[in-house]
């Protein structure tokens, strides 16, 4: 066998290696009820919820609680399907939290009822969607 | 006043720039196919042409600046991305906050080295510019906005805010025109978003000239000829791109709060690839000079690297991360176009290396594992699987838009761990890099046979081990795993160092690149390994608290809540929170924001205190942006204050929210990197219930949960910003209030005029306290005060101790260098060549 040939073989393997993990440390985007059936399966995987934030009927952010020490809180969000649950988040409110319009939570049901995040991504209001221009304007 | 001139300016130039790319290309096409005769006045054509371009697209980036410079915000770019509190150098940074004033930067970025090119070369310059000139019109339609049916063709940041918006006050006054823009981005406000993206889009553009030399080279059939003039090229792109990313990684680390300089996220994944695969493309140019070997792997590594650079571009611009990237980009409608441009060129180029690929040279013979040839290509092959692993997963998103297109679910998300996952895999990959690069070094400068291999490298091992032992005892690195790295690093700057002599003592400096680069490698790995695997959160569980479910307990708390004044142990350090801060125009360090009002204008306040010898009580003063905070935090050992950090924020109402930056204490060994992630909300206080006190002079009582003195009361003749009149009576009660080290006089007022009672309540924001004097009783000798509270001032701070940090930007410096080195060298070669008449 030629040297050429090997390091093909090679090469080939680890990116097989590589396509494997990629596939097998991947993620999923999830609802609320899947995500608790993957729990219930056993599953620890963390994954994405897509959600917002709860409001009440006057527009306003509600449910959110932060602990004594202000290092941590939990909030309730309502995924794509409607569903409402209540999340952990082991870090400060982030600043643009409640102004966010999507929030996605990255992590896993620790039990029934509480869902731990270990990450929070939020998408603000963009700028360019801005149409309130007087009021920001004058 | 409303402009319409600039922008209807802009927008022209914008088409005179589109159609004189297309009229270059089509030029530079004929002048290339024309015959001896006409040669000379196409060549004229052609140039004048470029030169037409090479204005026009100068002319477009005026346009856009003079908007936003003089501040004309019936323009959307304008209103949209800057604002009258933004000093001129930030204006600059507006430019491209945009996506529009990005691609102008890129296309400018590509004239400039069009004109190079076109004086640099001779047989060059005719098939190269055609290249160019197709990647003009391209980028340049990105900006075009012209509408053809139900087609939009780019998005063109000359419309004004009137088209741009549907807001009502423009139906009631067309002419309306805002007083003040948005603003900036406060994390763009930050002197290396000045320079980070015109470096980083230079390294984009600069891929170009490689790229279109070899496709220069495959149409004329030199299939190998176009190696040497693009080789300093693209050793040019590597340093600049590499360059454009360290910056971007310096500004994440000293503007964004997310505790380091490298996330994985998508963003910067899709440039460190590119950058990989150019990395390789230098290497295998290199050997096929030396050896003519590796030719075809060069050619798909250029096609690579290019090719990357406008997927990156695809991915970061065309809104398909979405989800998945913390940096939130908008989604202009450019990707069709953007995916047509990459798609145009994917598609010539390969079809190009097709046609070409059965009369390539390629070398019989077997490369030995001796060679040099091997140990690179080996090389090269890694850096292509490290670049393979990272796109891969950052592709996620791009494949399930694909699958949804054609009407497919796929759910999969990005790994949920990314530092974790990229780490694991680009960890070793980076140490095969190391070693290959100590051991293919030696490869490169003697010819070298079993024997004389391992004499050569007895000595760089034995120093390395030695001083790795060392480092690892010292520093205490006792993970496997970061013993390995500690190894491979110094052994990678020893064996480098070895080669660096031997070269100096023998031959000149100008070959000294290779070895450069390779120890910058060396010192970034082993910069990496003690500021990320060694990073220490000093800030951790620092409450003290319990809680009822006790798995909370189990959590690592990695802030620690700071109220103002109450000194907390933080590790080595008592820290102690002291309020905000602001920055003043004139005065070197901050300056309390509780002794400054603002006066309704921009960036201006009045004092409402002396201040040291730089103002006094009354006077206006300019502030540096007024929306900035700065929470000054000391640092004590020994009750002895050592330093003072001040980590920033900023509220940014037309941004909307709050942004927050980190402060540092940078030292020779490491660095404390701090940050605010929560802060006390002053706008809406809530306060509790009132509490009534009686007290007589001299009293001590206790004021929420503060110990407070009252000091007595003396009658005003004259009271600030009130005027007294005959038979009123004012009276100023003085409190003096305890908060740990600190003593604050209040001084709520009281005030009876024609039997009417009028109060002057105190509020005190840091303390959180407002105190009003609310009746006198003379009989009883006693004043009655009314408290309400609501929270004393606090921050929630993060502090991480980075160890070493410094070894891996002087290590990027280093490898930085021996890049500039090598270029240097790359380029006398190929003006020699060109200047006996061989190129």
């Amino acid at each position: 066998m030629k040297k050429g040939h090997l390091i093909g073989l090679g090469i080939i393997a680890v990116a097989i290696v590589i396509i494997l993990s990629s596939i097998g440390d991947a993620s999923s985007y999830e609802s609320f009820n899947t995500a608790l059936e993957m729990k219930q399966d056993g599953e620890d995987k963390a994954i994405h919820v897509v959600g917002k934030l709860k409001k009440d009927p006057s527009g306003e952010v509600s449910g959110i609680e932060v602990r004594e020490d202000k290092t941590s809180f939990t909030f309730l969000l309502v995924d794509n399907e409607g569903t409402e649950q209540k999340v952990f988040y082991n870090q400060p409110v982030p600043a643009d939290f409640h102004r966010s319009e999507q929030v996605v939570v990255i992590g896993s049901y620790r039990d029934q009822e509480l869902f731990v995040a270990d990450k929070i991504l939020m998408k603000c209001p963009s700028k360019y969607q801005e149409t309130d221009v007087q009021a920001a304007g004058m | 006043m409303m402009n319409t001139f600039m922008g209807n300016f802009g927008h022209l130039t914008t088409l005179v720039a589109f159609v004189s790319a297309l009229i270059t290309a089509f030029a530079y096409s004929q002048y290339f196919k024309a015959n001896e005769l006409e040669k000379a006045s196409w060549r004229r054509f052609s140039r004048v042409s470029f030169y037409i371009h090479a204005l026009s697209t100068s002319l477009i980036a005026v346009s856009l600046f003079e908007i936003i410079y003089n501040q004309r915000y019936e323009y959307f770019y304008a209103y949209s991305h800057s604002s009258k509190a933004l000093p001129v150098h930030y204006m600059i940074s507006s430019f491209w906050e945009g996506q529009e004033g990005a691609f102008i930067l890129w296309a400018f970025w590509n004239v400039v080295l069009g004109l190079i090119l076109v004086h640099t070369n001779k047989f060059w310059e005719a098939p190269v510019m055609v290249v160019f000139s197709l990647v003009q019109a391209f980028l340049i339609s990105m900006i075009l906005g012209v509408v053809v049916g139900d087609l939009k063709i780019g998005s063109s940041p000359f419309i004004l805010l009137r088209d741009a918006t549907q807001a009502p006050i423009f139906e009631l006054n067309p002419d309306f025109v805002p007083e003040d823009g948005t603003g900036l981005n406060p994390l763009l406000q930050n002197i290396w978003m000045v320079i980070h993206p015109p470096t980083l889009f230079l390294g984009y553009a600069s891929t170009l000239v490689p790229f279109a030399f070899l496709i220069g080279g495959l149409v004329t059939k030199k299939y190998a000829e176009w190696i040497r003039p693009a080789l300093p090229w693209a050793i040019f792109s590597a340093m600049i791109l590499g360059m454009g990313i360290i910056m971007g990684a310096y500004w994440a680390y000293v503007t964004l709060n997310f505790g380091g300089y490298w996330n994985w996220d998508p963003v910067e994944n899709a440039v460190y690839v590119p950058w990989l695969i150019l990395v390789a493309a230098i290497h295998t140019m290199i050997t096929f000079k030396k050896s003519a070997t590796a030719l075809k792997t060069s050619i798909i590594l250029v096609i690579l690297s290019f090719i990357l650079v406008l997927y990156a571009t695809f991915l970061v611009r065309s809104g398909v991360l979405g989800d998945a990237s913390v940096h939130s980009f908008t989604d202009l409608g450019l990707s069709g176009q953007l995916l047509l441009y990459l798609l145009f060129f994917m598609g010539v180029a390969i079809f190009l290396a097709a046609r070409a690929w059965t009369h390539l040279p390629t070398s019989e013979h077997e490369a030995s594992v001796y060679s040099r040839e091997f140990w690179i290509f080996v090389g090269a092959m890694t850096l292509g699987l490290m670049s393979f692993q990272v796109i891969l997963p950052t592709s996620i998103p791009a494949w399930n838009a694909l699958v949804e297109s054609f009407g497919g679910i796929s759910n999969m998300a990005p790994p949920a761990d990314q530092v974790g996952f990229y780490t694991k895999f680009q960890l070793w990959f980076a140490v095969a890099l190391a070693l290959l690069t100590s051991v293919g070094q030696f490869f490169w400068w003697q010819k070298i046979d079993k024997k004389t291999l391992r004499d050569s490298l007895v000595t760089p091992y034995v120093v390395s081990i030695l001083l790795s032992t060392a480092i690892i005892v010292l520093t205490k690195v006792y993970d496997w795993k970061y013993m390995i790295l500690v190894l491979t690093g110094i052994f990678t700057i020893v064996a480098n160092a070895t080669i660096l002599i031997k070269l100096l003592k023998k031959s000149t400096f100008k070959l000294a690149g290779g070895s450069l680069a390779h120890i910058g490698l060396g010192m970034i790995l082993i910069g990496i390994m003690f500021s990320s695997g060694y990073s220490e959160v000093i800030s951790m569980n620092m409450s003290g608290l319990t809680y009822s479910n006790s798995w909370e307990d189990e959590m690592n708390k990695e802030h620690v809540l700071l109220w103002i004044n109450k000194p907390t142990q933080m590790k080595d350090y008592t820290v102690v929170y002291r309020g905000r801060q602001k920055k003043v125009v004139g005065i070197p360090d901050y300056v309390p924001a509780k002794i400054l009002a603002s006066t309704g204008k921009v960036n201006e306040a009045i004092a409402l205190e002396d201040y040291q010898i730089h103002f006094k009580k009354g006077d206006t003063v300019q502030l540096v942006l007024e929306e900035n905070d700065y929470f000054k935090i000391d640092y004590l050992q020994k009750e002895a204050l050592q330093f003072s950090l001040t980590p920033m924020s900023q509220y940014n109402e037309g941004m909307g929210g709050l942004i927050s930056s980190p402060d540092s204490k940078i030292y020779l060994d490491k660095d404390l990197y701090t940050y605010v992630a929560a802060m006390n909300d002053f706008s809406d206080p809530e306060w509790k219930e009132d509490e009534t006190y009686e007290v007589s002079k001299g009293e001590q009582f206790h004021v929420a949960d503060f110990v407070a003195y009252f000091d007595g009361a003396e009658v005003l003749k004259e009271i600030d910003g009130y005027t007294l009149k005959e038979g009123d009576v004012a009276v100023k009660a003085k409190i003096r209030v305890l908060d740990y080290d600190v003593e604050k006089l209040l001084e709520p007022t009281f005030i009876i005029r024609d039997n009417q009672v009028g109060k002057l309540p105190v509020t005190d924001s840091e303390l959180g306290i407002k105190i009003s004097l609310e009746n006198i009783l003379p009989d009883q000798n006693k004043f009655v005060f009314k408290v309400n509270q609501y929270q004393k001032d606090y921050v929630v701070l993060k502090a991480i101790v980075k160890p070493y940090i410094n070894v891996l930007w002087i290590g990027t410096i280093v490898m930085l260098f021996g890049f500039t080195v090598a270029i240097y060298r790359r380029f006398d070669e190929f003006v020699k060549m060109r200047d006996k008449g061989l190129e």
